[in-house]
């Protein structure tokens, strides 16, 4: 199905992307003020200690060298040192990135899961009475961010109704139930403003599908309303509602930024901040490729998906 | 198809209740009612949880943690050959006692029997010469510690006795023996710190939590809690939620409002942060280099007004750089040497030459609200003398960066700590030639001043002259200077034994639950 060569330029692309996005985080670095040094001696900091110890962090090389060490570095596998924590940064992130990435699936699967019922609904009952409602709570949704519905999640289910111990987050290991349960609130919050887009996105696509031709001739020869609309419906509109999940991915990982800091859940998120703030540009490199690779992984599954459903999007093999 | 998609989808929503129900029953445990919480008060457990804004990234080397949010809590983990008290008088700590020689220039320290550091080995002479020479290194310009460049020479006598010579009399060089006392032999402090405190370092998540245990053979009192952790949460509304869902049960440093959403499960002890909050002005950048001008804003700003406005009533006004804890050499009449006065402001500023009043910008990091809130209202009253000032926020890094070091500013608003318990460590930054004297001070009076006070050896007359340079910064109005900020410590009902000391610490060894 899949050949050797289009499985092979995907790969290509997915380390182009990689390193491209490196390199440009590398130089953003360059590019702010503040070194990592200055920020480590802080108030301490005077012209010659800052020279000293950018001497010793190897900090005063010239950028093309520094990036080249760190591209040979990541490479072979070496991700480098955490200027901040002084540990490998591998060391630093692992646990970090299972935990950012059970939540990314988690609100991924949320919003599939509500959305195409909730859309494919929402495009039956379109020009019904509770059509303008819906309409209005949809815009809604889309309109307030996670954050603020993180927070209010927060106040209901943590301080109000005690569902889940805020502040407490269950380590992956050890309480892997607990730790999905503190992550379900956090990933609603995410998943609220997604699942009103993909609503729309579908409700727009089904009904452009059902103004088709095939769907007449169907339910004039007597197949019933919904058998259409799931079976052969449902089917072509869901391409380009694909391929925008697949984006979705994106954005969910950007929201787990801040809905990581509002839940105090240890992920990727938060330690990115901080490690920008710091200037530790390891652990930055480090982070940023591996949220590249996420979201390029998740077109490329995207991609596959669609060509499965339709198959005038297969690249030559099956017909 | 249609019936896999549906059973897909069914699946995929039932997986979602599914995983979130059965987490259920395992291990949240569900108090009853609103006074008992999780954790904290199980029968087990001798622990408490401290919640804090800011993880320890600079380090946990005692002798390169910049950060006052660090040294805040690795005061629990290191000692010097002295240590101070919540009343800010020094104790003897790793040091039993120590003499000083007639000619006031070699102090001999005597090591208390059976310390011994976290990892078991007892304390020698040969841990402290090597860790007052480590803060004494002069291979990088400066030393680590910078009084330490009046050290001449560290000597172990014999494996009990250390003796320090400096090249001239100090009365404050006592005060800086509160210089963590690091074993010779052990270079990973930065990752696995090692000292001789009352609670030992266990282990730290990045951007999560830091852990410390209890030490069992510590010298001195030994502390209550078997446990404490801190956890790192830089959102400050989840500092408060967590303190509501009963995951913290102590968290200093918050503002009014915040301690106002608390309920009855916590109590709110009041101390001051030991921090001097001003306008601090660039004395090298017109219009600042105006003596009038410096003076027209300090007539214009009311800081009872901003004490009101912004944080609630909480917070004491200073006058100078200097802060009321510090007791003895505090000047109170410094406080009111300028009131509100309008019409003082506007005509020194047209003796200044800027009848029509001028632009400013004040720049402020972003991630201390105390600061921007102040320089809000600042904005406010400056505008009634005609001076429009523009805030600009700015990253804590580029702070750091731009304004302390570069010192390319016009004005900011921040607080300045003291690293230690001196007024000089308060009052040296505005020496001429000081290195990190970012507002360009330059009083040929004030730097006389200083160099008297450094060769001053009666305490009763140092404090005399650290009051006058106080004095001078005030009548030349170097910043204009605003208040100790209030700090307000929620702490959980049950919990005791919460200390405030004239310097920026958390002290954990005296806190514990009620009998």
């Amino acid at each position: 199905m899949m050949t050797m060569k289009y499985a092979a330029k995907r790969i290509v692309m997915l380390l182009v992307t990689m390193v491209i996005v490196s390199f440009l985080a590398f130089v953003a670095f360059s590019l702010i003020s503040g070194s990592a040094a200055e920020i480590m001696l802080g108030t301490q900091a005077t012209p010659e200690k800052v020279a000293a110890l950018e001497k010793e962090m190897g900090l005063d090389r010239p950028l093309l060298v520094r990036y080249g060490e760190w591209l040979l570095g990541f490479f072979t596998g070496n991700l480098g040192t955490s200027i901040s924590y002084k540990q490998p940064v591998q060391q630093l992130i692992a646990p970090k990135v299972l935990v950012t990435l059970c939540l990314s699936v988690l609100s991924f699967l949320l919003i599939v899961a509500v959305s195409i019922p909730l859309g494919v609904r929402s495009a039956r009952r379109a020009g019904g009475r509770l059509d303008g409602v819906s309409t209005a709570l949809n815009q809604l949704c889309m309109a307030v961010p996670p954050f603020f519905t993180g927070i209010l999640l927060t106040w209901l289910f943590s301080t109000v109704l005690r569902w889940f111990t805020h502040g407490k987050f269950p380590d992956l290991g050890t309480d892997f139930p607990g730790a999905v349960k503190y992550l379900f609130f956090a990933a609603v919050s995410i998943a609220i403003p997604r699942v009103a887009m993909t609503v729309r996105m579908l409700r727009s696509t089904v009904l452009g599908e059902m103004q088709k031709d095939y769907v007449r001739t169907a339910i004039s020869r007597g197949n019933d309303r919904a058998g259409v609309l799931y079976g052969h419906v449902l089917k072509n509109a869901l391409v380009p509602v694909v391929t925008f999940l697949a984006q979705t991915m994106a954005e969910i990982v950007a929201g787990s930024i801040v809905v990581e800091q509002v839940f105090a859940i240890p992920g990727l998120g938060r330690l990115l901040v901080a490690s920008i703030s710091n200037r530790d540009y390891p652990v930055v490199q480090a982070i940023v490729v591996i949220l590249a690779f996420w979201v390029v992984l998740a077109g490329t599954v995207a991609d596959l998906i669609n060509q499965r459903i339709d198959p005038r999007l297969r690249l030559g093999g099956d017909a | 198809m249609k019936k896999k998609l549906m059973a897909f989808l069914l699946l995929a929503s039932l997986l979602c209740a599914a995983l979130t129900g059965c987490g259920g029953g395992s291990t949240e445990k569900t108090p009853e009612g609103g006074q008992t919480q999780t954790g904290s008060t199980d029968a087990v457990a001798n622990e408490i949880t401290v919640g804090i804004a800011q993880d320890l990234d600079d380090s946990l080397d005692p002798h390169l943690a910049v950060a006052a949010g660090t040294k805040e809590v690795m005061f629990n983990v290191f000692e010097g050959l002295m240590k101070p008290t919540s009343t800010g008088d020094l104790t003897p700590a790793v040091a039993e006692s120590y003499t000083v020689s007639e000619d006031r220039l070699t102090y001999t320290f005597t090591l208390r029997e059976g310390v011994k550091f976290h990892n078991g080995d007892e304390v020698t002479a040969e841990d402290v010469v090597y860790s007052i020479n480590r803060c004494a290194d002069t291979t990088d310009g400066t030393p680590l510690v910078e009084a330490f460049s009046v050290i001449q020479s560290v000597e172990a006598v014999d494996a009990r006795t250390v003796a320090i010579t400096i090249s001239e009399p100090s009365n404050e060089f006592i005060s800086y023996m509160t210089t963590a006392i690091l074993p010779a032999d052990y270079d990973q402090q930065d990752t696995a710190p090692v000292g001789t405190g009352p609670f030992k370092f266990v282990s730290r998540a990045a951007q999560d939590n830091i852990v410390l245990e209890k030490f069992d053979e510590y010298w001195g009192t030994p502390a209550y809690l078997d446990k404490v952790t801190f956890k790192i949460m830089e959102n400050a509304d989840s500092l408060i939620m967590s303190l509501q869902s009963g995951a913290i049960d102590l968290c200093s440093h918050l503002t009014s409002t915040q301690v106002a959403q608390l309920g009855d499960d916590f109590y709110v002890a009041e101390g001051t942060m030991n921090l001097v909050q001003a306008l601090y002005l660039n004395n090298a950048e017109k219009p600042f280099d105006d003596v009038r001008v410096r003076q027209a804003l300090c007539y214009a700003v009311d800081k009872q007004g901003i004490i009101d406005l912004a944080f609630n009533g909480y917070g004491s006004p200073i006058g100078s750089s200097m802060y009321p804890a510090f007791g003895k050499y505090f000047d109170e009449s410094l406080t009111n040497y300028y009131t509100k006065d309008v019409e003082k402001a506007k005509s020194l500023l047209a003796d200044a030459g800027y009848p029509n009043g001028f632009e400013m910008t004040i720049t402020v990091p972003s991630n201390y609200q105390p600061h921007i809130d102040t320089a809000q209202v600042l904005v406010e009253q400056l505008k009634e003398i005609g001076v429009t000032a523009k805030i600009e926020l700015v990253e804590w890094g580029t702070w750091v960066s731009d304004v302390y070091s570069g010192r390319q500013f016009q004005s900011t608003v921040v607080g300045v700590d003291a690293s230690n318990m001196t007024a000089r460590a308060l009052l040296e930054r505005f020496t001429s030639d000081y290195a990190k004297n970012f507002i360009n001070y330059n009083n040929a009076d004030y730097d006389a001043l200083f160099q008297q006070a450094l060769t001053t050896y009666d305490d009763a007359e140092q404090t005399a002259i650290y009051k006058a340079m106080e004095k001078n910064l005030t009548e030349n109005a170097a910043n204009v200077y605003i208040q100790d900020l209030a700090d307000l410590v929620a702490v959980r009902q049950g919990l005791e034994g919460v200390t405030f000391y004239p310097i920026y610490v958390l002290d954990l060894s005296t806190v514990r639950y009620a009998e």
